[in-house]
């Protein structure tokens, strides 16, 4: 198969998986005629039909209330919520409801729903259109949380996702719908929780994923230029958490930087870093180091929203720092 | 009936709609040119609404706006250099380049603000209903949403607030018959949205939203109602966008919108309206009408000039701000 663009990655996923199953159902926002507002849902409310492709009013938080009776109720549900900053409309939905009632309920119930959601800065979308959320939800017991970076692991981690009789978080990077890659016909996999390495490297470890993976990679092209080897871990799943592939590769560089787009301060950075200084101390020839977004919300103005937003520069600035200690 | 409002106000109101328009035209332009970053949603087409809501508003009187927004902040007094400037990211803008289109805020001016959220804006109306009584004056608050926000839990949740404690708020629905791409017809089961005003015991009205004049009468009624202790109204303003829902929508929104539908509305220009009308009361002449347009333009032009003569902010004020 020639080059595919995230978005026909993903919609070619929910395609299969709809025809396979016909008890798969979308939920969300001109989802229907209008194929959302990325275009990940064109043609499918025509192929389809208005029950499994529902159109619904601006009401996230019966679109996550009603998902959810419906997965438990034996409907593998696919809801989406347009940005990632309009689930908190819908937080009470995700974090009491969502996430709980399988637990809550001794585990009698399973929950087969993925609410795919779109994030991310680098558009001037503004303070309320633009943000990395992801930690929030990490925060959550019960909920996975799933950022695939190409198009490639988007398919596969959206049918994982979509299998998982759990509630997944499948979160989309804004700038990634264009992107292309290659992405082969056949069914395939990308279990929830397993990382990957995108780029082999002895000297430092960076960990990243969804967007910053882009960056990151091209921030150790720079870097190799300067004659600096770099590995580069892409997440793909923030949780299961694959801390196995972070510490094998830390015990090997011995050094350690975590990028991502969400604000720094109590970031998946924050998380990741405590994590590789339990298990591997005795293997740090340096603090473990961050780059992330300023605790600030997003601002509109391109010099503001450039200062906010760690880019390739910041990333080597990083790799740098992490370098330089002994 | 025509005479209740006086001619400067008949021509003010005019000159605003206008100025509304050539802000918009000039603002999309600006966004094509890559001079306008993320998305604006222009509200050509609704200018009806905007200044005849905010036209029997005083200075001092709050607003509580929506991302299709700019034409309820030109109505309610806003400055267009300022506004110009926070649409180009510049230091100078209202909100110092932070906010952008969907967030001008001019506190001065009693705007409190525009929302990228749908329908979260309402329950902020109704805080500044609640100050309003604790402290006691007259003022009173227009909070403007969409069609699209009614069925957010915010509208229900802050209608029956506002009729409880009977607070100084009107509710003014800009009801341009889409929420994106779908139909009002397929997001609401009953007929009017003004007929869910019963479920919470407060006036409601479906008015034509592109008659600038009804519009503002059934504004002016309910201001008065809000600044006598009688509590809310909910006043359904049906309207049209000729444009899209924002700058990046296909053919002006012509993928949910049929042709014939699109050209209809468009006849029912509320601008154009207001401009017969105008004439055939004799209140506008072609001479007043030619000072109106060229007083407008100039002060368009200025606006853009002085955005664009602007300085960006710099790096490090974005850190700033962020807490008092
Ligand atoms: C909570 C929330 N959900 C969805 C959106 C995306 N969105 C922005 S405007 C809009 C349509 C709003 O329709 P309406 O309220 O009728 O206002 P209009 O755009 O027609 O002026 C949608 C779905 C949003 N901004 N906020
Ligand atoms: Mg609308």
């Amino acid at each position: 198969m020639p080059e595919v663009s995230f978005v026909e990655s993903l919609r070619m996923t929910l395609r299969e998986e709809m025809q396979k199953d016909p008890l798969v159902m979308l939920i969300g926002e001109d989802i229907g005629r209008y194929g959302g507002i990325f275009g990940v849902t064109k043609g499918l409310l025509e192929e389809f039909g208005p029950y499994r492709v529902r159109n619904t009013p601006i009401s996230e938080s019966a679109i996550i209330g009603s998902a959810l009776g419906a997965a438990m109720t034996g409907i593998r549900t696919i809801a989406e919520i347009m940005y990632i900053d309009f689930t908190t409309c819908a937080m009470d939905q995700i974090v009491n409801q969502v996430a709980k009632i399988r637990y809550m309920s001794g585990g009698k119930m399973k929950i087969p729903l993925v609410i795919r959601t779109q994030c991310g800065g680098g558009r001037g979308n503004a303070a309320q259109h633009s943000q990395s959320l992801e930690a929030l939800f990490f925060h959550i017991p019960g909920l996975k949380v799933v950022m695939p970076s190409t198009p490639y692991d988007a398919r596969g981690l959206l049918k994982a996702s979509i299998h998982d009789d759990n509630p997944v978080i499948f979160i989309e990077h804004k700038l990634l719908y264009a992107t292309k890659g290659y992405v082969p016909e056949e069914e395939y996999i990308i279990p929830l929780g397993q990382a990957e390495i995108k780029k082999k490297g002895r000297e430092v470890t960076i960990i990243t994923f969804s967007y910053m993976v882009w960056k990151t990679l091209r921030a150790a092209q720079q870097l190799e230029k300067e004659g600096v080897d770099v590995e580069v871990v892409d997440l793909r799943t923030l949780y299961p958490l694959d801390l196995e592939t972070i510490l094998q590769s830390v015990r090997k560089t011995n050094r350690a930087l975590i990028v991502h787009e969400g604000c720094r301060r109590n970031g998946i950075g924050a998380e990741i870093a405590c994590r590789i200084q339990e298990e591997a101390f005795d293997y740090l020839d340096a603090p473990v180091e961050r780059v992330a977004a300023m605790d600030v919300p997003i601002p509109y103005s391109e010099p503001l929203e450039k200062a906010v937003i760690p880019d390739e520069e910041d990333i080597i600035q990083g790799v740098k720092r992490v370098l330089s200690r002994n | 009936m025509v005479h209740s409002i006086d001619p400067t106000l008949h021509l003010k109101m005019y000159e605003q709609m206008i100025t509304i328009r050539s802000f918009e035209e000039r603002a999309i332009e600006l966004f094509e040119h890559n001079l306008i970053r993320g998305n604006i949603h222009p509200c050509i087409g609704q200018e009806a609404v905007s200044v005849g809501v905010c036209s029997p508003l005083r200075r001092e009187d709050y607003m509580v706006n929506t991302h299709r927004g700019h034409g309820n902040c030109i109505a309610k007094g806003a400055d267009l250099k300022r506004m110009m400037a926070e649409l180009l990211g510049k230091s100078t803008g209202y909100c110092k380049g932070k906010g952008g289109s969907m967030h001008i805020a001019d506190f001065e001016g009693g705007n409190l603000g525009a929302n990228g959220i749908v329908g979260a804006g309402l329950p902020i109306a109704v805080g500044a209903g609640i100050s309003i009584q604790i402290r006691g004056t007259d003022q009173v608050v227009a909070c403007f949403f969409g069609d699209g926000a009614v069925n957010q839990g915010t509208f229900h949740e802050s209608l029956n607030m506002a009729a409880i404690w009977k607070l100084p708020v009107i509710f003014v629905c800009e009801n341009n018959q889409y929420a994106l791409s779908t139909p009002i017809r397929e997001a609401i089961s009953v007929s009017r949205i003004s007929d869910r005003a019963l479920a919470y015991g407060i006036p409601g009205m479906t008015i034509d939203g592109n008659d600038v004049i009804e519009v503002y009468k059934q504004m002016k009624e309910a201001v008065e109602r809000a600044r006598t202790g009688k509590g809310p109204t909910l006043l359904d303003c049906v309207t049209y966008r000729f444009f899209g829902h924002f700058t990046g929508d296909p053919g002006r929104g012509i993928t949910y919108r049929s042709r014939e539908e699109m050209e209809e509305w468009m006849g029912r220009c509320p601008i154009k309206r207001f401009r017969e009308y105008l004439f055939r009361e004799k209140i506008l002449t072609e001479e007043t009408e030619k000072g109106i347009l060229a007083k407008v333009k100039t002060s368009i032009e200025e606006a853009v000039q002085f955005a664009m003569e602007s300085p960006f902010p710099l790096p490090e004020e974005a850190t700033q701000d962020l807490f008092y």
